[in-house]
C-alpha cells in the first residue's frame, strides 16, 4: 500500500538497570574496545526479556524487542498493555526523545507528540507568552500560532487571565491552556500518551472529543491508554504489547479482547492480614484471605462478575454459632454494603482446627475501587477477629464477556439496584 | 512496498558522526526566537529595576576590582584608567563565562522538555548563546558610553583600528563558549562530576586570563600558561582596541584562538550528535 505513513521495522531498545554512573566508564571503554576490534557490543548480548517481577541475571534489559508494524494514513492506532510492557518506550522512540538500540522506522509527514500537557511552560511568563512558547516547542511556527491564538484562548476559557503569569493560574486553568495549545496542533501524525486523560470529567470529554475530531479529519493518531472504554471508542486499530514485544495486532475490538483474555492467566491475590487486624483474640483468626477470579495477580474484578473470596480460618477454641461478616467500603470510607451469615439465617460453629471458608458476593458495584473488611464475632456480638479494609478490589469498567460491559466512561452511584422496568403501550 | 518511496524521516540507531542539520534548525527558528525571548524576559520578571540589572552587575564588578585590585592591592593596569581597564575585562569575561556556564547545563536543565518533545536539541544551547550575545551588547554599550566619557577627560586612551575586530571577537567568544559548554553538558549527562568542576573552574580560569592583571605583569612560566589560554588574545585585543596597543602586542595570538575555537566547536558538534540521540536514558 502506498499510504503507509509510519513503518516500524524490528525496533529494539535496551536499558541498563541500576545506578547509572557507576561503572559506566569501564563499560564505555569495553564497548569502544570491542568496536575497535570489529566485534559485537559485549553488552547487547546480555539483554533478556523484560519482566519486572522477576530478578534478572544481567544488568541490561530489553524494554522493546523486535517490534514491527505499519500505520496507514487516517488510522487511529491504540496501543495497550500492562505497565512495563513497553508502550511508553515505543512512544518515546516514535516521538524521537530517545533513539532505538536496534531497528529503524520511517515516517511520512510531520509528527507531533503529546506525552505531557504544558511541556516547557515557564511559570514567570504570561499565558499569552506561554501559548507562543509552548506552540513553538510542539513544532508550530509563529504565524501558525498567531492564526490560532484566538481559538486557543477561546477553547481554554482563560481570556481574563491571558496576561497574568501562569504561576498564578489554578491548576485547572493551567491544564486547560496547555491542552488548548496542544489541541490546535496541525501535524499529519499525532502521538498521544494517556497523561492527557488526567483532569476532570469535562476536560476528559473535551480531550476525547477533540481527538475524535482530529482522526475524522483524516490525520493519523497513535494513542496509548489504560482506559479500555476510551481506546475502544476512539481507535480503529490496536496493538497489544507484552514484555517489550507485540503480542497481538488487529482491530481495536479484538485487541482489547485479547488483552482481557491475557489477564485471566494468574488468578489469585493474597494479602498480609497482620497489618489490617484491628481486633484479635486467642480464640480464632483468619490465617489466609484470597481473592479469586481476578486478573493478572492483582485485585481487579470484571464488571458484574461475582466476587469470590476464599478464607482459611484457624480455630483454637470451640466456638458455637459464630457470626461471620463482610463489609464493603468506598475508598473514602463510606460503608456501602454489609454481608453476614446471619442475614440468610445460618450461623457457623467450629471446633479446634483449621477450616476453609468460601464466600461469594453478588457484584452490583459500579466501576471503581472498594475496600473489604472481614470479621468473626460471637453470637452475642463480641468481636473475636476483625481485619479492616484488608482487601482492596477494583471493579473494572468492562465485563468479562464484553457484551454487558459498562459502556460509558461515567458512573453514577456505587451500587446498581436490581430493577425491573415494564413498558406498555396504552 | 517500493524502496524508492519518499520518507520524510528515517530514524536508525546510529547515524553518521558529523551531521549538522541546518535545515531543521532553520525550520525551528521560531522556537529559537521564543527561547531567547523567554531567557531575556523571565530573568528580570518581578524585579523593580528590571533590565537595569544588566548595567548594575558589570559596573559593580568593575568598581569592586578597581577598589580591591587597583587601589588596595595597587596592581598595575599599564597606566590605563583603572575602572575602564577592569570594565573591559569583566564585560568580555562575563560574556564568555555566561555562554560557557549556561550551555554546560543544556542537557540536565532541559531534561524535562527534552524527554517529552522532539526539536533539534542544538536549539537550546544556541538560544542561550544568543541571549548572552544580547546581554553582552547591552553591556558593551555601557562600556562604550563610559569609554567616550573618559576619552574626552583622559589623554591616555588610544582607540585604533583593532576595533574593527570586535564583531569577530564576539563571535569567537560565543562559539568557544558554546563549544566548551556543549562538551561539558554532553559529559554531565553521564558523569555529574563535571558540573561541580565547571562552576568554580570558570572562576579559577579567570585568573589565568588577563582580566585583572595585564599580560605585561605575568612573568616566566605563568606567562606561558596565560599565553596558552585561548581567551588571552581575545581580551588583549579587546583592550588594545580601546585603550591603546601595548608594545608587546601581537595579533598572531588570535590565529591560535581561532584554530582552537574551530577544533573545539567541531569536536562539540560531534559529541553532541552522539549524545543527543539517547541522553534521556542516562541523564
Amino acid at each position: 500500500m502506498s499510504n503507509t505513513v509510519i513503518k516500524v521495522e524490528n525496533l529494539g531498545k535496551q536499558y541498563r538497570l541500576g545506578d547509572i554512573g557507576t561503572g559506566t566508564i569501564s563499560h564505555d571503554l569495553n564497548r569502544w574496545w570491542a568496536r575497535v576490534r570489529g566485534k559485537e557490543d559485549p553488552f547487547l548480548k546480555l539483554g533478556e526479556v523484560n519482566d519486572r517481577t522477576q530478578k534478572g541475571i544481567s544488568d541490561f534489559v530489553w524494554a522493546l524487542k523486535d517490534v514491527s508494524f505499519d500505520v496507514n494514513q487516517g488510522d487511529v492506532l491504540g496501543i495497550i498493555g500492562k505497565n512495563g510492557a513497553g508502550k511508553s518506550t515505543l512512544l518515546k522512540i516514535l516521538s524521537r526523545t530517545t533513539s532505538p538500540t536496534t531497528g529503524s522506522y520511517k515516517v511520512k509527514g510531520r509528527i507531533a507528540s503529546l506525552l505531557e500537557v504544558g511541556t516547557g511552560f515557564h511559570p514567570e511568563l504570561s499565558g499569552r507568552e506561554n501559548i507562543f512558547l509552548n506552540g513553538a516547542i510542539l513544532g508550530m511556527t509563529k504565524s501558525e500560532i498567531k492564526s490560532k491564538f484566538d481559538e486557543i484562548v477561546d477553547f481554554s476559557g482563560v481570556e481574563r487571565y491571558i496576561d497574568t503569569p501562569v504561576k498564578r493560574y489554578s491548576s485547572g486553568m493551567y491544564v486547560r491552556l496547555a491542552f488548548g495549545v496542544a489541541a490546535h496542533l496541525e501535524s499529519e501524525i499525532l502521538i498521544v500518551d494517556e497523561v492527557l486523560a488526567v483532569g476532570d470529567q469535562e476536560f476528559q470529554d473535551k480531550c476525547i472529543g477533540k481527538m475524535k475530531n482530529v482522526s475524522s479529519s483524516g490525520r493519523t493518531v497513535i494513542f496509548v491508554s489504560h482506559n479500555m472504554a476510551a481506546v475502544k471508542s476512539l481507535c480503529t486499530k490496536g496493538i497489544l504489547m507484552s514484555k517489550g514485544s507485540i503480542q497481538y495486532q488487529g482491530s481495536m475490538q479484538e485487541t482489547v479482547q485479547e488483552y482481557i483474555k491475557g489477564m485471566h492467566q494468574h488468578s489469585k491475590f493474597e494479602i498480609n492480614l497482620k497489618e489490617y487486624r484491628t481486633y484479635k483474640s486467642s480464640i480464632i483468626e483468619f490465617s489466609k484471605v484470597e481473592l479469586e477470579n481476578l486478573t493478572e495477580g492483582s485485585n481487579k474484578i470484571y464488571f458484574n462478575k461475582n466476587i469470590k473470596i476464599n478464607f482459611v480460618i484457624d480455630c483454637f477454641e470451640k466456638i458455637d454459632n459464630a457470626l461471620l461478616d463482610c463489609k464493603i467500603n468506598t475508598i473514602d470510607g463510606v460503608e456501602l454494603i454489609h454481608a453476614m451469615n446471619q442475614y440468610s439465617g445460618e450461623l457457623h460453629s467450629m471446633d479446634i482446627g483449621s477450616y476453609s471458608l468460601n464466600l461469594e458476593l453478588q457484584n452490583n458495584l459500579q466501576p471503581g475501587t472498594y475496600n473489604l473488611t472481614f470479621g468473626i464475632h460471637r453470637a452475642d456480638g463480641r468481636t473475636l477477629e476483625y481485619v479492616e479494609n484488608c482487601l482492596p478490589i477494583e471493579i473494572l469498567s468492562i465485563a468479562s464477556d464484553d457484551s454487558t460491559g459498562h459502556k460509558y466512561d461515567f458512573k453514577l452511584g456505587y451500587v446498581r439496584a436490581n430493577s425491573d422496568w415494564r413498558l406498555q403501550k396504552i | 512496498m517500493s524502496n524508492n518511496e519518499e520518507w520524510d524521516l528515517i530514524v536508525k540507531p546510529k547515524s553518521s558522526w558529523f551531521e549538522f542539520n541546518f535545515k531543521e534548525i532553520w525550520r525551528y527558528r521560531d522556537l529559537l526566537f521564543m527561547f531567547v525571548k523567554r531567557d531575556i524576559v523571565s530573568t528580570y520578571k518581578q524585579t523593580i529595576l528590571g533590565p537595569l540589572w544588566f548595567f548594575i552587575q558589570p559596573i559593580l564588578t568593575a568598581l569592586t576590582f578597581t577598589i580591591i585590585f587597583g587601589n588596595i592591592a595597587n596592581l598595575s593596569t599599564d597606566d590605563k584608567p583603572k575602572f575602564l581597564f577592569y570594565l573591559a575585562g569583566t564585560t568580555c569575561w562575563n560574556y564568555f563565562a555566561d555562554c560557557l556556564n549556561s550551555t554546560s547545563g543544556t542537557f540536565i536543565n532541559n531534561a524535562g522538555i527534552f524527554g517529552k518533545v522532539y526539536f533539534p536539541r542544538l536549539i537550546s544551547p544556541l538560544s542561550v548563546v544568543i541571549s548572552s550575545v544580547l546581554k553582552f551588547l547591552i553591556q558593551f554599550l555601557l562600556f562604550v558610553a563610559v569609554f567616550i566619557v573618559m576619552y574626552f577627560n583622559d589623554a591616555n586612551l588610544q582607540p585604533n583600528k583593532l576595533m574593527l575586530l570586535i564583531p569577530f571577537l564576539v563571535l569567537l567568544m560565543g562559539i568557544m563558549g558554546l563549544g566548551l559548554g556543549i562538551i561539558v553538558s554532553s559529559f554531565t549527562t553521564k558523569y555529574r562530576d563535571l558540573r561541580f568542576l565547571i562552576s568554580f573552574g570558570i572562576q579559577l580560569f579567570m585568573y589565568i586570563t588577563p582580566v585583572i592583571l595585564p599580560l605585561s605583569q605575568f612573568k616566566g612560566i605563568m606567562k606561558k600558561v596565560v599565553m596558552a589560554n585561548p581567551m588571552t588574545p581575545i581580551i588583549e585585543t579587546f583592550k588594545a582596541a580601546f585603550l591603546g596597543v601595548p608594545n608587546d602586542y601581537s595579533v598572531n595570538g588570535l590565529f591560535y584562538t581561532t584554530a582552537f575555537t574551530v577544533v573545539v566547536f567541531c569536536l562539540a558538534i560531534l559529541i553532541f550528535n552522539k549524545v543527543e540521540k539517547s541522553f534521556m536514558d542516562t541523564v
